[in-house]
């Protein structure tokens, strides 16, 4: 405890607590009994971002924790508002973002009563929340704040919610804020087990066919470095999951591309074939391992992650070490030489050259993966925010990236309307960077509503639309399934996306020629301001290659196959 | 296979709601559940049974150890433990056959709490195996009710957890 304690109310704490937490934003929208945190909030010296929307705060929230490593913080009323959350606390669960969401709530004595815009939302939560909680009494709430930010970034990053009933922020406390948590329950493993890292450097010694597949655990635990010099030392491929990408350079030549339903076919292949699989900071997802059953068939298995629940969830590990990626690959390099790769890498090499990603490019129709290419020639260093589709596959695919937190993308709850709000926390969490939302015209328009947000503010972000005017991912299925029976997919000429641009004061570019593609990303990065590109896409592009469900990873096919 | 976990716990409001919840989430079934409060105020136990292979009965325990309220989670079949339930049957009973249960009773070292004129109600202690075993007995009387704890268990010997 430090400092005399300064009597105070409950609102005045909770913007204390935001204090001593070096919180620098919060993303939220008011309502009645958020009155008296509001009214605090009023002078405070923190920033508050006024959403259209809460989900939008939620996904801000987000977007801001990946771009830079801290927990975000969002804030809505009690009832609607609570619920409105629901979504992007889910999705920040899934994907394992570090996040702290404040909710409002009716008065605690009408708990329970049905009151005007209650609902129970710690009940609501529990299952997509590392914790929650309902504060009971006014004295408690530094003690839980303080928790709250310590589980939400520590161990295996999650959301946390915080519910604080209206008399609360009124009753008054003396206000001191705790120096340290004392959670008996709650003591995550950070460094991994030295005997189990030493099992690991065996199974590496005599590896000929290894291959790193590596996660969001690598960009959770900033292990991006490490993971560089352990690739480079065993002579290694590496592959990062959606949620991964970013964690290694894409230009380095061990690097594989991403792996599963859509990944690269070599990716597929080089798991398939392996002989040791290093799994770091991954969960094994259906997306990624197809046919459970023949997943590495031959490989032993290394799996290293934060979360001991994780271990042998879905494939039983060989060599499981428990702890942070960094901590544990920073030991484990020290104990293993390079591997004999040659012929291995020499194999991957050949798959590259034989069975690339491709797409056949086009000069009287844009195709989108030629928009992503475009993209990288402009603004190479950009962060990519994706919604959820289509777009979302071709981003992961056809962008090179080149530093951890530079991709943003929905991966486990696949949340549609994710990316335009996350990229407004991503820009407010890196000003000195260029953020593009690559999106769909179905998933923008499902939270584009915050174009107000963004003109009010002047933030200067790109939106990318993939316009095909169908609900492209789904209709991909159909295609490929379900007999060219486009049921309820088609969205097209339904918006005038520039007009829209316009309406909220932004500016609109359509683009519908493949040789336009370059100019008017130039011209949206050289205005430095609120901008939608409109582009106007071949309408049936597929997201290729592609493993069919339930089918093994190597039995990936180029779509002609599949067709 | 069957398995009784102890499970120390915050004593605090919502805790078994998080604790059942997760189990009916990740679809893992709970044969017997019984909480209370224990030598330490501010610490609840649960004795969970499950059934269930291995794999389930790890993933029960290291899901159950992610909770930030579950302080210890420990698998009592892994080693020697004691475990007892308590039942209170209420059993049709009239002058002619009172005597038979009573018997019956005495046998297992029940009890007898309450007799009406057409009802006995008997309070048995026991492992699962021995209140099923006077439930049989008593069936052919017909069982008019029956509320049972649920199992709590301890480890044998000196040591405690």
């Amino acid at each position: 405890m430090t400092g005399k304690a300064e009597r105070m109310t409950g609102a005045r704490a909770f913007v204390e607590c935001l204090y001593r937490e070096n919180v620098e934003i919060i993303f939220g929208y008011p309502g009645g009994v958020l009155l008296p945190i509001y009214d605090e909030l009023y002078d405070a010296h923190l920033h508050h971002l006024l959403v259209r929307h809460e989900q939008a705060a939620v996904h801000a929230a987000e977007g801001y924790a990946r771009a830079t490593g801290k927990v975000g913080v969002c804030l809505a009323t009690s009832g609607p508002g609570a619920t409105n959350l629901v979504t992007g606390i889910a999705n920040a669960y899934m994907d394992s973002v570090p996040m702290v969401a404040f909710t409002g709530q009716v008065p605690s004595s009408m708990l329970g009563n049905d009151a005007f815009q209650e609902a129970d939302i710690t009940g609501i939560t529990m299952p997509i929340t590392k914790h929650n909680y309902l504060v009971q009494d006014v004295k408690d709430l530094p003690r839980i704040i303080k928790e709250a930010f310590h589980i939400a970034s520590t161990g295996r990053p999650g959301p946390v919610l915080v519910d604080i009933p209206k008399d609360i922020t009124t009753d008054e406390l003396d206000f001191v804020y705790p120096d340290t948590v004392e959670l008996r329950g709650y003591k995550p493993t950070f460094k991994g087990n030295a005997q189990q890292v030493k099992r690991a450097a065996s199974v590496l010694k005599g590896a000929k066919r290894p291959v790193i597949y590596a996660g969001g655990g690598v960009i959770g635990s900033e292990a991006s470095k490490e993971l560089l010099a352990f690739a480079e030392k065993l002579k290694a491929p590496v592959t990062t999951t959606l949620t991964g990408i970013g964690g290694f350079p894409n230009d380095n030549e061990l690097y594989l591309g991403m792996p599963g339903m859509h990944g690269t076919k070599y990716a597929n292949y080089a798991i398939q074939e392996s002989d040791v699989l290093i799994a770091v900071g991954v969960r094994f997802d259906d997306r990624v391992t197809g046919k459970t059953t023949s997943f590495a068939p031959n490989a032993k298995i290394i799996h290293i992650d934060i979360d001991p629940a994780e271990i042998s969830k879905i494939i039983k590990v060989d060599v499981p070490i428990v702890g942070d990626a960094k901590q544990i690959l920073g030991s484990l390099i020290d104990q293993v030489s390079e591997c004999d790769t040659k012929d291995w890498l020499d194999k991957i090499a050949t798959w590259k050259r034989d069975f690339p990603l491709f797409y056949v490019n086009r000069d009287d129709v844009i195709k989108p993966q030629y928009i992503l290419e475009q993209i990288n020639e402009v603004c190479p260093d950009a962060i990519i925010v994706t919604e959820v589709g289509q777009h979302q596959m071709w981003a992961a695919q056809y962008f090179k990236y080149k530093e951890p937190r530079t991709f943003i993308s929905s991966g486990g709850l696949g949340t549609m309307g994710y990316g335009f709000p996350a990229a407004i926390g991503a820009k407010l969490g890196r000003p000195d960077k260029i953020v593009v939302d690559v999106s769909g015209d179905g998933s923008f328009q499902m939270n584009s509503q915050e174009m107000a947000t963004i003109v009010q503010n002047n933030i200067p972000i790109i939106i990318a639309i993939f316009n095909n005017g169908y609900l492209g991912m789904v209709r991909q299925w159909q295609a490929l399934f379900f007999e060219h029976r486009y049921s309820h997919t088609t969205i097209e000429n339904s918006v005038d996306f520039v007009k829209l641009a316009e309406a909220y004061g932004a500016m609109g570019i359509r683009v519908t020629k493949p040789s336009e593609v370059k100019a008017a990303i130039e011209k949206a990065v050289e205005f430095n301001g609120p901008v939608l590109i409109d582009f106007i896409i071949e309408r049936e592009e597929n997201v290729s290659p592609m493993v069919p469900a339930g089918a093994a990873i190597n039995e990936i096919l180029d779509l002609e196959d599949i067709q | 296979m069957r398995h009784t976990l102890a499970v120390l716990v915050e004593n605090k409001y919502g805790v078994l709601a998080r604790v059942s919840g997760l189990f009916s989430r990740r679809g893992f079934n709970i044969d017997s559940l019984a909480v209370g409060i224990t030598e330490d105020p501010t610490i609840s136990r649960m004795t969970i049974i499950v059934s269930g292979d291995d794999h389930v009965l790890e993933q029960v325990m290291k899901q159950l150890n992610k909770l930030i309220d579950v302080i210890r989670v420990i698998d009592l079949s892994s080693e020697e433990f004691v475990e007892r339930e308590l039942a209170l049957i209420k059993v049709n009973a009239d002058a002619n056959n009172r005597a038979e249960i009573i018997q019956i009773v005495d046998i297992f070292r029940a009890r007898i709490i309450d007799v009406a004129s057409k009802s006995v109600t008997i309070e048995v202690t026991g492992d699962i195996e021995k209140i099923k075993a006077i439930q049989t007995l008593l069936k052919p009387f017909g069982i008019k009710e029956m509320a049972r704890t649920g199992i709590v268990a301890l480890k044998r010997g000196s040591k405690s957890l």
